[in-house]
């Protein structure tokens, strides 16, 4: 394979020899792009400038439904620009920025601010605003000025809204902007001062747990809540085999539910927490391997909408500190669309649905990205290469944190080119911004 | 062996041979110089996160008897007062040129955490509710003084076993000297999981001590009462308090144990902690020579016995 040459954002290039993947389904095609759209899907596109994709995936970009950017507040983990550099160097083309950052994305004009700083990033930068004032629990944040802005997820991710009936208000309201709320489920006086899984692990560990009945409740709850208001509900992180049979059967009941898991919870145990490395720390905390098979199965038969990562970069300072005091949170861009490949099995149709068209639909970005790749259409693309191994190395990552729990792992699947409105944003692994 | 973190770095082997050690120190406390040169020119500090009394002083006891150098690292007063990391304050200790860490925390896992960091020998103390092996050890001496072996023996635990690093341990231990552990204690003190506990679990506390050999009674706090695990610590006697009637059920062997510090009134009578057979002066008087075997199979030449 010849190195790909870099364009300018305005020019014309062909994407060259690869297999197009999208909702619609798979064909070998090249992909003529031309001013920010796909120009033409067809097979022989010549064009004096090329993006070799030979034996690659040409899909629509990847959408993530969870990703804390850090910004502002907590700059030192993240950014803005370093977190849509890691976001397009995983596959990304749009992220759901989370709100809790410091201060809150809880009204107009913070949104306003992360939207501005993703203006010239590296992926499209969406933002999910708070459900309540300063992601408090107590006071309906400005969901209107928000939703005016494009906001189309509204979340207190980091908490779930506990009170049942200001959750209830909300729906309510929501119901009327044709917004979607999502939900971080955790009844916290349940989880109270738990760190791990709680199980045989955190028993023999001496570490308070948070017991899966925390999650499940709160599923439970907004399950009920939805049906009383009749409006959708996006699950975040979930967790547990109780958590996915329950919205299984809401789903067989044609409620308007919807729900996302985050890698870790599908590739990892809460038996990685026995050496108290607290990069295994996570909040829904890593589980049971009974769990772990019931949200492989979920993500295979379809009663989970997307994988989203969670991902929650910190300082090595932050995760430096004792086990129950160290912050939850692990990185995933980067890593997320190899997991997926290496550990999943599914077919590549399938795992794209997970990873892209499925969270756009859900990010309320369908016309954007998720596809289908065809002549007209916004030109963000991701190009993976489903053979190339590698080894996930944290200092070679672009987030500004180190805190994967995959350091070391040998992974199946990578990005080789990703595609940001016409602009190759990723060439040959290589950000080139 | 470079680190204690916990029983189960040691095994059953690593236990007997620290036990066989102990005899050995127990002999040395003995004389009218308590005082061997074992450790001379060995440096080990002190890092205690948490507020102890009898676990330093009888480090610090252990270490003199053997002439190591000691150095005590005062939370209260120390950087950490002023934000210093848990990691920054190691590697500035162990910078100084030291060989060994004593290390007590509130927080499970920390003596893990400090052992990726330095290259001193790090010695678990007490971490949170998770483990206390010299307790273990001590506690293991201490019955083998009046039952040869363990091998056999019905140990009643009985109490907080939930909160509990001392129980943690014991059981790793007891267990793996061949005794037969039951755990005594509301539903709520327990751990929300046992699996892989090899022991047996009641909450009817007369029902198991006319068969015990061993009481072990593990110290009630008092704060217990306002997290609703407990109505109150006066129920808390009357159903699992081993008051003076409660201990009429008992052989006239069984051995009465506590770790201390004793709520005498709550989980153990005051009388009852005065009976002959309650060891737990003993067990005090043990942790001395048991810290001294520990010390010197991490530190002294005796670090080639247990590989």
């Amino acid at each position: 394979m010849s190195p790909s040459q870099p364009f300018a954002i305005d020019s014309a290039y062909v994407i060259k020899g690869g297999t197009v993947v999208d909702a619609t389904g798979s064909r070998q095609a090249d992909v003529l792009v031309k001013k920010g759209r796909i120009a033409a899907v067809d097979k022989a596109l010549d064009h004096k400038h090329v993006i070799d994709a030979a034996g690659c995936i040409v899909a629509p970009g990847l959408v993530d439904l969870h990703t804390h950017l850090r910004e502002p507040g907590r700059e030192e983990a993240e950014t803005v620009e370093s977190g849509s550099r890691a976001a397009a160097l995983g596959g990304y083309t749009a992220v759901v920025a989370m709100p809790n950052t410091e201060p809150a994305l809880d009204n107009a004009a913070a949104v306003r601010q992360v939207l501005d700083l993703g203006a010239t990033a590296l992926c499209d930068v969406r933002v999910a605003g708070a459900i309540t004032v300063g992601r408090r629990g107590e006071q309906l944040a400005p969901l209107g000025e928000m939703a005016a802005l494009g906001v189309r997820l509204f979340t207190d991710d980091g908490n779930g809204v506990q009170d049942s009936r200001l959750m209830r208000r909300a729906l309510e309201y929501a119901g009327a902007l044709g917004v979607t709320l999502a939900q971080h489920c955790e009844d916290e006086a349940l989880a109270s001062g738990g760190h791990m899984n709680e199980g045989a692990w955190s028993s023999r560990l001496g570490v308070p747990g948070i017991p899966a009945e925390a999650e499940e409740l709160m599923v439970l709850r907004d399950i009920a809540l939805s049906r009383l208001t009749g409006t959708p509900v996006h699950f975040l992180h979930l967790s547990t085999a109780g958590s996915v049979a329950m919205v299984g059967a809401a789903k067989a009941q044609g409620l308007r539910v919807t729900a996302e898991a985050a890698p870790h919870h599908f590739t990892l145990t809460d038996a990685e927490c026995a050496g108290y490395d607290t990069v295994f720390k996570v909040n829904p905390p890593l589980r049971g391997e009974a769990d772990v098979a019931a949200v492989r199965a979920a993500l295979a038969d379809g009663t989970i909408d997307a994988i989203a990562t969670d991902h929650a970069p910190h300082a090595l300072e932050a995760k430096e500190q004792p086990f129950d005091q160290a912050p939850p949170g692990m990185l995933g861009l980067e890593t997320a669309l190899a997991l997926g490949l290496t550990e999943l099995g599914l077919d590549h149709q399938r795992l794209l649905a997970l990873l892209s068209w499925q969270p756009a639909r859900i990010a309320g970005i369908s016309g954007e990205h998720g596809g289908p790749i065809v002549e007209g259409a916004s030109a963000n693309l991701t190009v993976i290469d489903p053979a190339a191994t590698w080894v996930v190395e944290p200092e070679h990552l672009a987030s500004r944190s180190r805190n994967t729990p995959y350091a070391g792992r040998k992974l199946t699947g990578k990005v080789r080119h990703t595609i940001l409105r016409g602009e190759p944003v990723v060439l040959d692994a290589e950000a080139q911004r | 062996m470079k680190h204690l973190l916990s029983v189960n770095d040691l095994g059953a082997d690593g236990i007997e041979e620290v036990l066989r050690l102990t005899d050995s120190f127990v002999e040395v406390s003995a004389r009218s110089i308590p005082k061997v040169p074992a450790l001379r020119g060995k440096t080990i500090v002190w890092l205690f996160y948490e507020d102890s009394t009898r676990t330093r002083l009888s480090f610090e006891t252990a270490a003199k008897r053997l002439s190591a150098d000691t150095m005590n690292f005062s939370v209260s007063t120390s950087s950490v007062k002023k934000g210093e990391s848990l990691r920054d304050t190691v590697e500035t200790i162990e910078a100084m040129g030291i060989d060994a860490l004593v290390v007590r925390h509130a927080s499970a896992g920390v003596p893990w955490q400090i052992s990726q960091w330095v290259d001193a020998a790090v010695v678990n103390a007490g971490d949170g509710w998770h483990e206390h092996p010299t307790q273990a050890l001590l506690d293991c001496y201490t019955i083998r003084q009046r039952r040869q072996s363990l091998h056999g023996l019905r140990i009643a635990i009985v109490g907080d076993v939930k909160h509990s690093r001392v129980a943690r341990s014991d059981v790793l231990a007891f267990t793996a000297l061949g005794a037969e552990v039951t755990l005594v204690a509301p539903p709520t003190l327990l751990p929300p999981s046992l699996e892989g506990w090899p022991v047996d679990v009641t909450s009817d506390l007369d029902a198991v001590l006319p068969k015990a050999d061993v009481v072990y009674l593990l110290r009630m706090q008092k704060e217990r009462q306002h997290e609703s695990l407990l109505p109150s610590l006066r129920e808390y006697t009357a159903l699992w308090g081993l008051t003076r009637d409660r201990a009429r059920l008992l052989a006239d062997d069984a051995i009465v144990m506590h770790p201390g510090p004793m709520n005498r009134g709550v989980e153990i009578a005051a009388e009852v902690a005065d009976l002959p057979n309650a060891v737990i002066t003993q067990q005090v008087a043990n942790g001395v020579a048991v810290r001294m075997a520990v010390l010197y199979l991490l530190l002294g030449s005796g670090a080639e016995l247990v590989a």
